[in-house]
C-alpha cells in the first residue's frame, strides 16, 4: 500500500490519465461558477445539483431508448431553462444582499432538487451505457475507455464555443460589461436583469454538457452534487475568476489529485480528501496572506 | 419589566422541570428540543453576533457524540471488540461504570471539541465572509467522511452507544435522565451565554460583527476573541452530541453525528428563523422549527426534506430578519428602544 506508487507505476499513469480526463469535466463546471460568480456575485451551492440533474436528463434518454451522448446536446437545452427559472423564482430576490444569503438559498434548493431527484430516478448508483468501447495505450497497461475522451473532447469543444461567444456576441459583451461594473453597464442601457438571468442559465447549461458526460462515463447518484460544487469552488479560488487557460489547469490537477488520492490512501477517502484539501488550500491561503496584514474576502 | 422578567424565566424553568411529567409521551421529543435550541444558541454566537456564518459547528457536534461514546466504553472494555460486535450486547455496564463512563464522557465530550476549537481557530478565523463558511462547510463534510473511514468507531456502519444498566430505576427513568441533562444543558448555555453577551466580551463580538478592521485598529485583538468564542460554542455544542448519542442510542457518521444536511443546516435555519444576534431569537426559532419539523415529519413523511429546502429558500429570502427581528421592528419599546419622531418620519419620507 505504502509504495504503491513504485510498485506499480502503470497504474499511476493510468490514475493520472483518469484525473486529466476527469479534470476537465470539473473545470467546464468550475468555469460555469466563475461566471455567475464573476457577473452577480453569487456562490452557487446547487452547481452540483444543476450536474448531476443534467446527468439524469441523459440517463433519461438511455432508459427511453436513445443513445446517451446525444444527452450533450439535449440536456443544456433543458438545464438553460431550469437554470433561467432558478433565477426568475429565487436568485434575482438574492443578487444584490450578501453573499452567505445567496450561499444559504442555494444550499436550500441544492436540498429541494436532491429529494425530487431522489423521487424521480430512486436512491440507486446509475450509469448510463455508451457502449463506446475502450482503448488500450502501453502494451494494454493503460486502459482508456473511449466515453472518457468523447467526454473530454465535448468539454473542450463546449469551452472553446463559450469563450468565443462570450467574446463576440452581443450578449456575451454584455455579460463582460455587467461583470466589470453591473451600475455603469445599466446606465448604458444593458437589461442587466436580463443579462443576470442569462448567466445563470449559460452556467446551468454547462452544468447540464457536464452532466451528461459524467452520465455515460462515470455514475450518477442524486445525493453526490455537493462534491461538485466543492471541486468547483476549489478551483475557482486556485485559479480566479474568468482566467481560463488556470482554470482548465487547475481542474486537470485537481482531477490527478482525487485519483492519486483513490489510489493510494483508498476510495472511501476520495471525497475526504477532496474535502480537506479545500481546507487546506484556504488555510494555507490565509496565512500566506496574513503575512501581508491582508485576508481572503 | 423586571417582574415581568423574572415571571417568564420562573415559568420556563417550572415548564422545564415538570415537562417530563405532563407530556410523559414526548420527553424524548422534548430532549431533542432541547438539543436543537442549545445548537441554535451556539451558533448564533458566530452567526449572529460575530458575523461568521459558520457551517462547521456540526464538527464539534460530532466529535463531542463519538468522545462520549467512546470514552464510556473504552474505560471499561475494548473499543475494537465493542464496534466488532455489533449490536450484539455481549458487553454490559454495570449500574457505577455506566455513570462513571457517562460523566467523564461528558465532560471529555465538551473539553476535547474546545480543545480543537482552540488549535484550528486559529487557521480557520482568519478567513472571512464566505470563504469562512465554505471551508467550514468542507470541514464538517470531510471530518464526516474521514470518521466513516476509520474501524475502531465502526466507520461506515457507525457503533452502538452503552445501554442504560438494567434494573436500574424505572423503564421510565433513562428518558427522565436525558431529559433533565439536555434542559440543564440549555439552562447553563443560556445563562453563560447571556452573562458573557452583557460583558466586554459580547461589545468586542459584536464590533467583530459590524468592523472587524475598525476594531482590530481600536486595539481589540479581535483572533483571540473570535478563537475564544468558537471554544465556548465547541463546548457546548460538544456536549449536546455527548447527549444526542445517548438520546439516539447509536451514531453514525455521515447522518447522524456529522449531518451537515440535517442538524448542520438546522442550527442555521433555527437561529435565523428566530432572529440572528439577539439572545432570544434562536430559542424562539429552535421551538418553532421543531413544532413544524414534527408536523411534517409526521404527516408528509417522504416530503420532509422538499419542505425544509423550500423552507430554507422562503426564510433565507423571505424573512431573513426573524420573528424576533420581525418583533423587534414592530414593537421597538418593548425590546427598551426609543425611536425619535423625527427619525421615523425622515425614514417615512426616505421610504
Amino acid at each position: 500500500m505504502d509504495f504503491l506508487i513504485f510498485q506499480a507505476p502503470m497504474l499511476m499513469v493510468q490514475a493520472s490519465m483518469d484525473g486529466i480526463l476527469l479534470g476537465i469535466l470539473f473545470a467546464l463546471i468550475a468555469y460555469g461558477m466563475a461566471l455567475q460568480w464573476g457577473v452577480m456575485n453569487i456562490i452557487n451551492i446547487a452547481q452540483g445539483e444543476l450536474v448531476i440533474m443534467g446527468g439524469y436528463i441523459a440517463y433519461f434518454m438511455y432508459l427511453s431508448g436513445i443513445h446517451p451522448a446525444f444527452g450533450i446536446i439535449v440536456s443544456p437545452i433543458i438545464m438553460y431553462c431550469v437554470g433561467w427559472g432558478m433565477y426568475k423564482l429565487v436568485i434575482n430576490k438574492v443578487v444584490d444582499k450578501d453573499l452567505f444569503t445567496s450561499i444559504l438559498a442555494t444550499f436550500g434548493i441544492s436540498i429541494l432538487a436532491q429529494q425530487l431527484m431522489n423521487f424521480a430516478f430512486g436512491a440507486d448508483v446509475v450509469v448510463a451505457q455508451s457502449n463506446f468501447g475502450t482503448t488500450m495505450l502501453f502494451d494494454n497497461m493503460v486502459t482508456i475507455p473511449n466515453a472518457k475522451i468523447f467526454s473530454g473532447a465535448v468539454c473542450v469543444i463546449s469551452a472553446i464555443i463559450l469563450v468565443v461567444y462570450m467574446r463576440k456576441s452581443k450578449l456575451g459583451r454584455a455579460i463582460r460589461a455587467t461583470a466589470q461594473n453591473a451600475r455603469a453597464a445599466k446606465i448604458l442601457g444593458v437589461d442587466t436583469e436580463k443579462v443576470y438571468a442569462a448567466t445563470f442559465g449559460i452556467n446551468a447549461a454547462l452544468c447540464g454538457i457536464a452532466g451528461a458526460c459524467i452520465a455515460i462515463t462515470f455514475t450518477l447518484h442524486p445525493y453526490t452534487g455537493l462534491p461538485y460544487t466543492v471541486r468547483s469552488f476549489m478551483i475557482v479560488i486556485i485559479a480566479g475568476l474568468g482566467n481560463l487557460p488556470a482554470v482548465a489547469i487547475s481542474g486537470m490537477g485537481l482531477g490527478v489529485f482525487e485519483e492519486w488520492a483513490d489510489y493510494l490512501l483508498g476510495t472511501e477517502f476520495r471525497i475526504a480528501a477532496v474535502f480537506s484539501l479545500l481546507v487546506i488550500i484556504l488555510v494555507y491561503r490565509r496565512f500566506k496572506l496574513s503575512r501581508k496584514r491582508e485576508y481572503l474576502k | 419589566m423586571m417582574n415581568k422578567n423574572t415571571l417568564l424565566y420562573l415559568g420556563l424553568l417550572i415548564f422545564g422541570l415538570i415537562g417530563a411529567f405532563i407530556f410523559p409521551a414526548y420527553k424524548l421529543q422534548l430532549s431533542f428540543l432541547y438539543i436543537l435550541i442549545v445548537l441554535a444558541m451556539t451558533w448564533d454566537v458566530q452567526g449572529g453576533q460575530m458575523g461568521y456564518n459558520t457551517f462547521g459547528n456540526i464538527l464539534f457536534f460530532g466529535i463531542g457524540m463519538y468522545v462520549a461514546s467512546s470514552t464510556q466504553i473504552a474505560m471499561f472494555f475494548s473499543l475494537a471488540e465493542w464496534t466488532d460486535a455489533g449490536g450484539e450486547k455481549t458487553f454490559v455496564h454495570t449500574i457505577p461504570q455506566f455513570f462513571q463512563g457517562f460523566g467523564v464522557g461528558i465532560i471529555l465530550s465538551g473539553i476535547i471539541p474546545m480543545i480543537i476549537a482552540g488549535v484550528i481557530g486559529y487557521g480557520i478565523l482568519g478567513l472571512r465572509g464566505h470563504y469562512f463558511a465554505i471551508c467550514t462547510l468542507a470541514l464538517g463534510i470531510a471530518a464526516g467522511e474521514i470518521a466513516g473511514g476509520i474501524e475502531i468507531i465502526g466507520a461506515g456502519q457507525g457503533m452502538t452507544v452503552p445501554v442504560w444498566p438494567k434494573g436500574f430505576g424505572s423503564n421510565e427513568s433513562s428518558s427522565q435522565f436525558l431529559y433533565y441533562l439536555s434542559f440543564a444543558l440549555v439552562v447553563v448555555t443560556f445563562i453563560t451565554l447571556k452573562w458573557a453577551y452583557s460583558t466586554r466580551f459580547g461589545l468586542v463580538l459584536n464590533a467583530i460583527r459590524d468592523n472587524e478592521d475598525k476594531a482590530e485598529a481600536m486595539g481589540i485583538h479581535t483572533m483571540r476573541y473570535k478563537i475564544i468564542g468558537w471554544m465556548v460554542s465547541a463546548f457546548f455544542v460538544g456536549i449536546a452530541g455527548g447527549l444526542m448519542g445517548h438520546i439516539n442510542g447509536y451514531i453514525e457518521p455521515t447522518e447522524i453525528a456529522f449531518a451537515g444536511p440535517t442538524f448542520g443546516v438546522f442550527m442555521v435555519l433555527m437561529a435565523i428563523l428566530g432572529g440572528k444576534g439577539t439572545l432570544w431569537g434562536p430559542l424562539v426559532g429552535a421551538t418553532v422549527f421543531h413544532l413544524f419539523k414534527e408536523g411534517f415529519w409526521t404527516y408528509f413523511l417522504g416530503w420532509q426534506y422538499v419542505a425544509l429546502g423550500v423552507l430554507i429558500v422562503v426564510i433565507v429570502v423571505y424573512f431573513p430578519e426573524g420573528i424576533m427581528g420581525w418583533l423587534r421592528e414592530k414593537y421597538p419599546e418593548k425590546f427598551g428602544e426609543t425611536i425619535d419622531e423625527a427619525d421615523r418620519k425622515a425614514q417615512v419620507e426616505l421610504k
